[in-house]
């Protein structure tokens, strides 16, 4: 499933995709994590990879990045086939991962000091930088604190900063939200929007499927393949074509069973205390209510919504594993 | 090579060790502890022997044979004996070494130039000291027979008598026989080796442990940039704990370097090169700083210590182990330093262990640099 790039927002480039990955697999012994995913990035754009723990999406991230060989397919980031010139691939990317890779017994400003010389950062651009990157991660006054003693949000945004010393033209994120509070993880997006603003292109993974409605574009992975790939509005339209009721009811598990059997019911899935019920006409509600009824349950509200990412996925991953068995 | 960012790494790994002063310390510490135990705790040196004699000859010439023991700095006369039952509780309780029975008749028959039997009884429990006892006793009990007999030729008339044989060892290089002469080269060695490897080591893996190393892999350091920035802080703090040792037994057992220190200090670095280098190895070995630690400790530790000719001699190695100690740098470099710290010998000398060294640290580094490589693939 493919659908025309969403160019609502990022700034439109002439010079192709940011990325470009074609076929690429990688293959470890006879376990496929990565089995011939095609996608484009375009330039200026915030790209989600979205899956489950083993879906392949940091194995796709280091092969982008240069750390893994692909077992076969091609790939081009910035222009630069990954295979024949991984150097050149890694002076114009920036990459952070989810362990927030710092030096936690060097202080803020000598982790700063560290990558800008690593990625051969002059002196004067040092000093400018350094006052950008402190800034950006909310750390002014915090210089010669040690990496160690800072929280885990401020780490993660020192750690953002410190990949884009070099002000890379794109930038890797492999969950690097992970393990960290909601108010640090809302902060971290922001940064993640300035950046796309100033015409970075962002891919980033993520399970977090509130996070994947930042993203313009989404590649959804499920066992190394890509399974679904749009914007997010695109995907709900796309995927969920009937609506979506919240159904709120004494009892979700059994209410879910008792929805089994209606034909008119497409799929139902529980989010916390309630049931979402996807159906292909508005109408139909009424006969799924009257089953939750006849099945001894008690129907305290009910309410047509607008589907989720989370409904989509579980649709899609419903679908593709229904597919796969 | 980017000279900044061999130097960036450099400063980084630089701070790092002085945040942890802990580790340093260790470094630092640990050689001199070594050097004490070493120095002091085990001498290989046999010297003292503790003597009990029972002389039931009580003449002039059984207190002449017993003065030429007492002569030397080798025996200590702890007892003099009157009953025959006394000796296996002493040799027991390992009060004295050595026991020895004095005949009754024995002046008159050495007056006489009769043959003379003296019996010396030995604690071989430790067979090493027990032989050199042996051998101690031998070479007085020798010394004196020889006298005995040239002066019984000279009463019986004949003069001007030399012995056929005038057997005078001379001792190059250590001619007090000390130990610690022997054994210090031995510790700088190991010494060495676990602060070079271990550190190097330690170092890496506990990058990879954090994910630092995964943010310099995407980074453009090259693997050989990253080896030097990392090694060269180690091999300055390997080259002041050997300076430190250095400095420590001339001070505690007068031992001195007689060669050349240039000499000394070239021969050091190829050394530190090889184990830096293997320490980069052993790193791309293991994940974790526990399984990193107990690999450079069993690949490096325990083997120079039995096979490099530190304590235990090669020839009494079977040839398997001989072949074996073939592989070890420690080998080649313990030779060289004794060469030169001992013999005080020049360059030509010891020139095949230094190829040895240049080879190992070649194929260290090279192996090193290939591994970080295709950590990739």
């Amino acid at each position: 499933m493919s659908q025309p790039m969403d160019a609502g927002t990022g700034s439109a480039t002439t010079a192709g995709p940011a990325i470009r990955a074609q076929e690429l697999t990688k293959r470890f012994g006879p376990f496929v994590a990565v089995d011939s995913v095609s996608f484009e990035v375009p330039a200026g754009s915030i790209f989600g990879l979205l899956g489950a723990n083993g879906a392949g999406k940091s194995t796709t991230i280091r092969m982008l990045c240069g750390l893994l060989a692909p077992t076969s397919g091609t790939a081009t980031v910035a222009g630069i086939d990954i295979a024949r010139n991984p150097e050149g691939v890694k002076r114009r990317i920036g990459y952070m991962s989810q362990r927030f890779s710092l030096y936690n017994d060097l202080t803020v400003e000598e982790n700063i000091r560290f990558f800008g010389g690593v990625y051969g950062l002059s002196d004067r651009e040092l000093v400018e930088r350094q006052r950008e990157t402190v800034r950006l991660a909310g750390l002014e006054g915090r210089e010669k604190l040690l990496a160690r003693e800072l929280s885990g949000g401020w780490k993660q945004r020192l750690a953002l900063g410190c990949a884009m010393l070099h002000r890379p033209g794109i930038v890797f994120l492999d969950e690097p939200t992970g393990g960290t509070d909601p108010i640090s993880r809302r902060l971290f997006w922001d940064v993640i929007n300035e950046l796309a603003q100033a015409g970075t292109t962002v891919l980033v993974t993520t399970h977090y499927l509130d996070e994947a409605e930042y993203c313009n574009e989404l590649v959804l992975m499920h066992a190394g393949r890509i399974v679904a790939q749009g914007s997010p509005g695109v995907l709900k339209r796309e995927v969920i074509t009937g609506s979506v009721f919240e159904v709120e009811c004494s009892d979700p598990v059994a209410g879910m069973s008792a929805l089994r059997g209606v034909p008119e019911v497409r799929e139902t899935a529980i989010f916390a205390t309630r049931l979402h019920v996807s159906l292909d006409r508005d109408q139909d509600i009424e006969t799924a209510l009257a089953a939750l009824r006849s099945a001894g349950l008690s129907v305290s509200g009910h309410a047509r919504i607008v589907p989720s990412l989370e409904d989509v996925f579980i649709r899609l991953i419903d679908r593709n594993g229904a597919a796969t068995e | 090579m980017s000279r900044m960012r061999i130097a960036t790494i450099m400063v980084k790994e630089l701070r790092q060790i002085s945040r942890d002063p802990a580790t340093l310390g260790v470094l630092l510490v640990v050689p001199l502890f070594l050097l004490l135990m070493f120095g002091f705790a085990i001498s290989l040196d046999v010297k003292h022997i503790q003597l009990a004699v029972l002389d039931h000859d009580t003449t002039q010439y059984s207190r002449e044979f017993l003065q030429s023991f007492l002569h030397s700095e080798y025996f200590d006369l702890k007892l003099v004996l009157d009953r025959e039952n006394q000796i296996d509780g002493l040799l027991d309780e390992g009060k004295v070494l050595v026991a020895m029975v004095i005949p009754r008749g024995f002046g008159r028959d050495v007056a006489n130039g009769q043959r003379v039997e003296i019996q010396a009884i030995v604690d071989g429990s430790n067979g090493n000291t027990a032989a050199t006892a042996i051998g101690y006793v031998q070479a007085v009990a020798a010394d004196y027979s020889q006298r005995a007999f040239v002066r019984s030729l000279e009463r019986a008339g004949v003069t001007g008598m030399k012995t056929a044989i005038d057997f005078q060892p001379r001792v190059l290089f250590n001619p007090e026989l000390r130990s610690a002469n022997f054994l210090i080269p031995g510790l700088i060695v190991l010494i060495l080796m676990m602060t070079a490897v271990l550190s190097t080591t330690l170092s890496i893996v506990r990058e990879k442990e954090r994910g630092t190393m995964e943010q310099i892999s995407v980074s453009p350091v090259r693997p050989l940039e990253l080896i030097v920035g990392k090694t060269v802080p180690y091999l300055f703090i390997s080259l002041v704990a050997a300076a430190t040792i250095l400095a420590a037994s001339r001070l505690l057992f007068g031992v001195t370097v007689r060669g050349s220190w240039l000499d000394l200090g070239i021969v050091t670095l190829i050394f530190l090169f090889g184990c830096l280098g293997f320490g980069v190895l052993l790193s791309t070995l293991s994940d974790s700083q526990q399984v990193a630690f107990l690999l450079a400790s069993l690949l490096t530790l325990l083997p120079t210590f039995i096979l490099s000719g530190f304590v235990f001699p090669f020839r009494n190695m079977p040839w398997i182990i001989q072949a074996v100690s073939y592989l070890l740098p420690g080998r080649y470099y313990l030779a060289a330093l004794r060469a030169i710290m001992v013999k005080g010998v020049g360059f030509p000398a010891f020139g095949n262990q230094v190829l040895a060294l240049l080879i190992f640290a070649a194929a260290t580094g090279g192996l090193s640099v290939l591994r970080l490589r295709r950590q990739g693939e």
